[in-house]
């Protein structure tokens, strides 16, 4: 992924190429990832086992993360303004 | 009827019978995801309610299933890759905030790693459901391959995956409203290192350049992710 964003980025590939193939397959990723979510009936028993801690922990860590993301991001940007570097 | 299933056995367990069953429902289920525009409704689950129930009945292990379809599973190396693409789409949207868009996520991600380990260890969880936790907030292709090196379970991660991205979907976009943020990029970066494609969906919908960071935080979120996981092995 790096290694083809630099490519592009020192134009080594043209972007025009991998456009379309690019697109389609990142729009529908999606349907790779079926082999490896179908597999969750093979962890029945753990995910249910440990409905409490998964449902929890995620619900959690993801307030957290959004919480934080956008807390250092803004007051970042204020700070930058300042110093006139950033524009909107 | 048990009789039949036997019989049938051997078709259904067949690779072009199983792809094409994936590729139906998943059509079937992009349909509906459209249609519908309902955020739970997300293609990939329905696929695995049309799938699991389908294996359970006719009896076909769930090994010689991932074999057969094999060849999906092979490709979300190259679809990792072409996020490569994505992110140089975005890099205009960017130029001026480098240092503050990689510290937030940066930030965030260590945030989101730790805390989703130890509440999970608090709840008594085992090492394979830790690592299988850790990379829940990245996108699926790397959170997946992270979750393999680390000892985890990619079907596991891959359930808490989509958990993760509906959920912070589904409370970002108020969460930010109520933090009274006014930066687009904040709301971008925060949705979609949060909660990666499915946050950016609905980052989307608050503005264009929201939903364009917010792809951007999928690819950076995924890189910080990747470089943190092995310091998260402590945790655990």
């Amino acid at each position: 992924m790096i290694l083809l964003f630099l490519a592009l980025f020192f134009k080594v590939i043209n972007p025009e190429n991998v456009r379309s193939t690019a697109t389609v397959i990142t729009k529908n990723m999606a349907v790779f990832f079926v082999p490896a979510a179908v597999g969750l009936m093979a962890y029945i028993e753990i995910v249910s086992h440990n409905f409490l801690a998964i449902i929890v922990g995620i619900a959690i860590s993801t307030i957290l993360t959004i919480v934080t993301v956008a807390l250092v991001q803004e007051r970042m940007e204020k700070r930058g303004k300042k110093g006139d570097t950033v524009h909107e | 009827m048990n009789e039949l299933l036997e019989q049938l056995k051997p078709l259904f367990s067949g690779e072009v019978f199983l792809l094409t069953l994936v590729m139906g429902s998943f059509l079937l289920g992009v349909f509906l995801y459209k249609r519908t525009q309902i955020t739970l409704l997300q293609p990939l689950l329905i696929t695995m309610l049309i799938i699991i129930p389908f294996l359970k009945i006719t009896g076909i292990e769930y090994h010689t299933f991932y074999e057969k379809t094999n060849i999906l599973n092979f490709m979300l190396g190259p679809s990792v890759v072409a996020l490569g693409y994505v992110l140089y789409e975005q890099i205009e949207n960017v130029k001026g905030n480098v240092i503050s868009i990689l510290t937030s996520v940066f930030v965030g991600s260590v945030v989101g790693i730790v805390s989703v380990v130890l509440i999970a260890k608090a709840f008594g969880a085992d090492r394979l459901l830790m690592a299988s936790l850790a990379p829940k907030s990245v996108t699926t292709p790397i959170a997946i391959s992270l979750a393999e090196k680390d000892g985890g379970a990619p079907a596991l991660t891959a359930a808490f995956v989509v958990i993760c991205g509906l959920f912070g979907g589904l409370v970002g976009p108020i969460i930010l409203r109520r933090l009274g943020i006014k930066s687009k990029i904040a709301k971008g970066l925060a949705m979609g290192s949060s909660s990666h494609a499915l946050g950016t969906a609905r980052a989307m919908e608050m503005g264009a350049l929201e939903g364009a960071i917010s792809g951007l935080a999928i690819g950076i979120m995924g890189i910080m992710t990747a470089l943190l996981i092995p310091f998260a092995e402590w945790l655990f």
